[in-house]
């Protein structure tokens, strides 16, 4: 009786030692241990047996059960693990051979500085104004203390557009238009800046471009002075560059302002950037636009961004910024 | 404005421990900047006059000449000296300055006895430039034929150790047009004394009155008019001292009467206008209005026809002899045989004369002064100082100067309020410090109860009211000195929500592959043709070249430029995208401007219709615009039959699909070509950005897939939007996912493959409800387009 649990089990136990796929072992479960296995029909047959021996063998048999099921447990796990190790293998990518390179766009090198300068004075408590690009007369010049013939105007290459009465409507030649229509939609307190495009009437070359953006900003409260716009100036500087680079004015003339000053940009070495022009709002203007300037004063100033951008990113000629090439815009 | 250091030194004394970059730096932070500075006289040693005796072209070398000079050697028996020069503007007998051998040049290079190609070169003829003299900075400089060979140059030429200044001169600075007006305002600022020069002459027994007479017909344009004669005039070169000064200051020496007007106006800021006697009619000037269509011609030997709008200085008998304040005549140029001479300094009324100029296309250093505004007040001084400077070759001065008064600006003292000026300037200067700081300057001050009545000078015609003395006090202060203070702001700073959008869509468009182009604005004329597009832009008058005469109605055509300009240079993955405007004529005859709008547009290269509409989709997604689509429909300048428009809420807010092909090959692009191109404001009008929240359920969806078979020409969009519809409330979503034409579709349709999903909040559907809805997406889509439910 013990021999023959003896071969049922060694033929069972090499039969799993045997099996290569988890089908194999549990067809072996099933032919041994199983409701019809050969041990279950062993076991049938204790019942004839004595009872002392019916014990022993009964012993047995649980034994070798117990035994073949943790034989067959244990092969399982190669066997699963075998399997995985093949599938893993047979689906194996080799990451450097990715045909995918970046798809991502890129803002251009204008708009980057735009949004930089922007949040520097949102920074500061300003607000964001635009307006057109094509305006009137009255808007970029006269409004701002330009009137007709003024020989300011000269140095506006002003373009002009066959629209309306002739001459009377041009591409404005600053942000400064935006403004008058600021000061004139908005009582005081202004704090507010004015980024946009601007048209003067020029060849492109490395340091000219004929359409370039400006960025110019605008304060009317009371009691606003000209240190007021020098230290906002110098706030601007430091937010921007770095707080290792300083600013200065220098007397100037618009017929916008007045004191008027242009405004350098000086480098921790020494060296200076001329950036842009600036002063309290002229008291012509600010009557032009409905406020009183016996009760509020304010400053104004403005800069083109084109240039502190190529500056900033180390690009040597304007005209880069408008071939629209991919080499030049992936770079930013 | 040009200066020189030694001119401002007649006027104040400059200290001579004061390095040129300092005076450079003062005179910037007083309003003229420094745009060029020259240190003039230093490096010239071993430069000598030298005659150029033969010329004749290097045997190997074309681009060189070999020069034969004479440096002074020849009078001693010497031979001719052979130099290689490179440049060809000058011949034989001209006198140019020869760097002999071993000499240093001002730019440190050392000249030596060398071989060029076989000949040997003795020295170096120099150009300007190469000497830091004033002339064209390229080619031989060419000296005055009187010179001697072999004289050094500095003595020649009478150079002194001097410094060469380049001002930028602002417009409300007509005094700085003047180095004695320069000079006043660096004395002021360094504290120095400052003293105009007290000409001393002699008048003869002639009366002035009796030579010439003066009338004003416009008393508004010309607001005086003086005259002075000289009687036996000399005509013949300048002293070279006042030819050199004019030469350095940029203007060329002509003869002794003409140079020393010129250098009165540089010296003191008074433009004048000497006239030959013999040849001015009548004996006397009339100023008046040219009329319509009145013709002169000027000194640069143009006729000029003028208008009514044009001053004009006649002579006795009426007929024009010079532009007032612009350019004079031909006519009554001083020439070699002139005698007797008159000299006109008047003053005439700048805007005006600034709009003649410009129409006349017509610019002079007087009128640039004129513009500005010219002293009111400087005449008899001016008139001294041209018959000093013009010594003996002068001649007899008549008696006396006519002058003639019209109307000139009102110069009557201001009130102006110390307080308003420290509120402005954020100073805390008292008022006898701003009396220090203006009566230097010509400001002179009264200190008052409660203001100070300041003078206005008749130099500075640019100030007429308090903030013209608000910056004056601030300037000769120094803005530098004024310190910084920083305002605070009431308000709470920010971005608009189209600001905010705005840059939400520059990250969609950069997060779908696309990279911001800048295409400039203006087009050629036939770029919107080009592009397929009507050619009713409007267009630039004065346009600087006509390839940028058009306003662009479109984003396309400079974005189809820019991509034929990445497919030339084989660039791959040519995605763009713009924010930009676009001008249109308005519908509204009266409107004040034209219909200027803000558009965006992605240009796809190698991509589809399709790929524009996911572009679509993922901006309405990304900006929550709901209740967008596409419709088919025929653009300009799109493909026929793989495009449509954008539509939000039913309205189209733009075109959408591939750019038309015969477009595309006007431009060279051989791809296919994916556009979007939207009107922001439509887009943007539409309700949007709120997203509405609907709890996600918990309970399990079920699918239903329906292929119809849809004639061709029903949009897959609003088949989608009835099935939507037919599903009602329990609908998730339905996607249009597979499409299919062939065999088992008839010829004029094709399959459309929808996957409806279906959930409820609430609970698990039951097959029953599930059939319902299947049942009315069936009798739906049967029954409102020719669509059968395939088998």
């Amino acid at each position: 009786m013990i021999d023959e649990l003896s071969r049922i089990t060694s033929q069972a136990q090499a039969r799993i030692e045997a099996a290569t796929t988890v089908d194999e072992l549990d067809e072996v479960g099933r032919s041994t241990l199983g409701k019809k296995g050969s041990l279950k029909a062993f076991k049938k047959q204790l019942g004839k047996l004595e009872p002392d021996e019916r014990k022993s063998v009964g012993q047995a048999v649980n034994d070798a059960m117990a035994d073949l099921g943790a034989r067959s447990d244990e092969r399982r796990h190669e066997l699963e693990k075998q399997a995985r190790t093949e599938r893993l293998e047979a689906e194996r990518l080799d990451l450097t051979e990715s045909l995918g390179s970046s798809r991502r766009g890129h803002l251009h090198l204008v708009t980057q500085a735009t949004m930089e300068l922007e949040d520097v004075f949102v920074g500061l408590g300003f607000t964001v104004a635009e307006g057109p690009e094509v305006e009137t007369d009255a808007y970029n010049f006269e409004a701002l203390n330009f009137p007709e013939g003024h020989p300011a105007r000269d140095m506006y290459d002003t373009l002009y557009v066959d629209f309306g009465e002739p001459g009377k409507t041009l591409l404005r030649t600053h942000t400064s238009p935006v403004q008058v229509r600021v000061m004139q939609e908005q009582p005081p307190p202004i704090y507010s800046i004015m980024p946009g495009r601007t048209f003067r009437q020029d060849t492109a070359d490395a340091t000219h471009l004929p359409v370039f953006h400006q960025i110019e900003g605008l304060v009317i409260d009371r009691g606003i002075s000209l240190t007021d716009l020098a230290g906002t100036i110098d706030r601007f500087t430091k937010a921007y560059f770095g707080g290792d680079f300083s600013s200065r004015l220098r007397p100037s003339y618009f017929p916008f302002t007045e004191p008027s000053a242009e405004f350098d940009i000086i480098r921790p070495d020494g060296t200076f950037l001329e950036l842009g022009g600036c002063g309290m709002v002229h008291p012509n203007v600010l009557r032009n636009c409905g406020i009183d300037p016996e009760e509020f004063s304010g400053f104004a100033f403005g800069f083109g961004i084109e240039r502190l951008a190529i500056t900033k990113a180390g690009v040597d000629d304007l005209r880069e910024l408008i071939t629209n090439d991919v080499r030049f815009l992936r770079q930013f | 404005m040009k200066v020189l250091l030694s001119w401002l030194r007649e006027f104040t004394p400059i200290p001579e421990s004061m390095s040129p970059d300092e005076l450079g730096l003062v005179m910037g932070d007083l309003g003229m900047a420094v745009e060029d500075m020259d240190v003039l006289g230093e490096g010239l040693d071993g430069i000598v006059v030298a005659r150029v005796l033969d010329l004749r072209v290097h045997p190997d070398a074309d681009r060189v000449q070999l020069v034969d000079v004479d440096a002074g050697q020849i009078a001693d028996g010497g031979e001719p000296l052979q130099i290689a020069c490179g440049a060809f503007n000058m011949s034989v007998g001209d006198l140019v300055p020869l760097a002999t051998i071993g000499t240093t040049m001002p730019n440190g290079m050392e000249i030596g006895r060398r071989k060029l190609r076989g000949e040997w070169s003795n020295g170096m003829l120099c150009s300007p430039s190469e000497l830091n003299l004033p002339g064209e900075p390229t080619g031989i400089l060419i000296l005055p034929g009187t010179l001697t060979p072999g004289t050094p140059l500095v003595e020649a030429l009478g150079i002194e150790a001097d410094v060469l200044y380049d001002l930028e001169v602002n417009p409300n600075r007509p005094d700085a047009m003047s180095v004695a007006g320069v000079a006043r305002d660096v004395a002021a600022r360094l504290g120095l004394p400052f003293r105009l020069p007290e000409p001393e002459i002699a008048e003869g027994t002639t009366a002035v009155d009796d030579l010439v007479r003066v009338t004003i017909d416009d008393p508004d344009r010309c607001g005086r008019f003086t005259a002075r004669v000289l009687q036996g005039v000399t005509v013949g070169p300048s002293d070279p001292k006042i030819a050199n000064r004019l030469t350095l200051l940029g203007m060329r020496p002509i003869n002794n009467i003409v140079d020393v007007s010129n250098y009165v106006m540089l010296e003191l800021g008074r433009p004048s206008h000497p006239y030959d006697l013999a040849t001015l009619g009548g004996a006397g000037f009339r100023v008046r209005r040219a009329t319509d269509g009145e013709t002169l011609t000027t000194l640069d030997d143009v006729e000029r026809t003028l208008s009514a709008a044009d001053l004009l200085i006649c002579d006795g008998d009426d007929a024009p002899i010079g532009l007032a304040g612009i350019m004079g005549g031909a006519d009554t140029e001083i020439s070699e045989s002139t005698t007797d001479i008159v000299v006109e300094m008047a003053w005439f009324e700048r805007m005006p004369l600034a709009k003649s100029a410009r129409r006349l296309g017509l610019r002079s250093e007087a009128s640039a002064r004129f513009e500005r505004g010219c002293d009111t007040d400087d005449m008899a001084l001016a008139h001294a100082r041209f018959v000093e400077l013009l010594g003996d070759a002068g001649g007899t001065l008549a008696a006396g100067m006519v002058d003639v008064q019209g109307n000139l600006p009102d110069r009557t003292p201001i009130a102006v309020r110390p307080g308003r000026v420290n509120a402005l300037l954020g100073s805390d200067l008292g008022a006898d410090e701003m009396k220090a700081l203006l009566d230097p300057i010509g400001f002179t001050t009264e200190i008052g109860d409660d203001s100070l009545t300041v003078a206005l000078p008749t130099y500075r015609l640019d100030s007429e009211t308090e903030v013209d003395i608000v910056e004056e006090v601030g300037r000769q202060y120094g803005y530098s000195r004024l310190g910084q203070t920083m305002p605070v702001s009431t308000l709470a700073g920010g971005l608009t929500v189209r600001q905010r959008e705005r840059r939400a869509l520059r990250s969609i468009l950069t997060g779908l592959g696309c990279s911001e182009a800048t295409p400039m604005p203006f087009l050629a004329p036939g770029d919107l043709e080009r592009a397929g597009l009507p050619g009713d832009g409007i267009t630039i008058t004065n346009p600087l070249v006509a390839e940028e005469s058009v306003l662009r109605t479109s984003l396309l055509p400079g974005l189809l430029k820019a991509v034929r300009h990445n497919v030339n240079h084989r660039n791959e993955d040519i995605a763009l995208f713009e924010i930009g405007h676009v001008f249109r004529r308005p519908h509204d005859p009266d409107a004040e401007l034209p219909d200027e709008r803000e558009v965006f547009a992605a240009i796809v290269v190698g991509a589809d219709a399709n790929d524009a509409v996911t572009i679509w989709r993922t901006v309405c997604d990304g900006l929550a615009v709901p209740d967008s689509d596409v419709a088919n429909a025929e653009m300009p300048a799109m493909h026929p039959t793989r495009s449509g428009v954008a539509r939000v809420g039913g309205a189209p807010v733009g075109s959408i699909g591939e750019v038309d092909p015969d477009v595309l090959a006007a431009y060279d692009i051989p791809h296919r070509v994916a556009w979007l191109e939207v009107d922001v404001e439509r887009f943007l009008a539409h309700p949007h950005g709120e997203p509405t929240y609907t709890r996600v359920s918990r309970f399990p969806s079920s699918d239903i897939d329906l292929a119809f078979e849809v004639a061709e020409g029903v949009s897959a969009t609003e088949v989608a939007d009835a099935i939507d519809d037919a599903a009602g409330e329990l609908v998730g979503f339905v996607r249009l996912f597979d499409t299919y034409r062939g065999e088992g579709v008839g010829d004029d349709a094709r399959s459309l493959t929808y996957r409806i999903r279906l959930q409820a909040p609430d609970r698990t559907l039951t097959d029953g409800e599930v059939g319902d809805v299947r049942t009315r997406i069936i009798e739906r889509v049967e029954g409102t387009f020719p669509a059968s439910l395939r088998g």
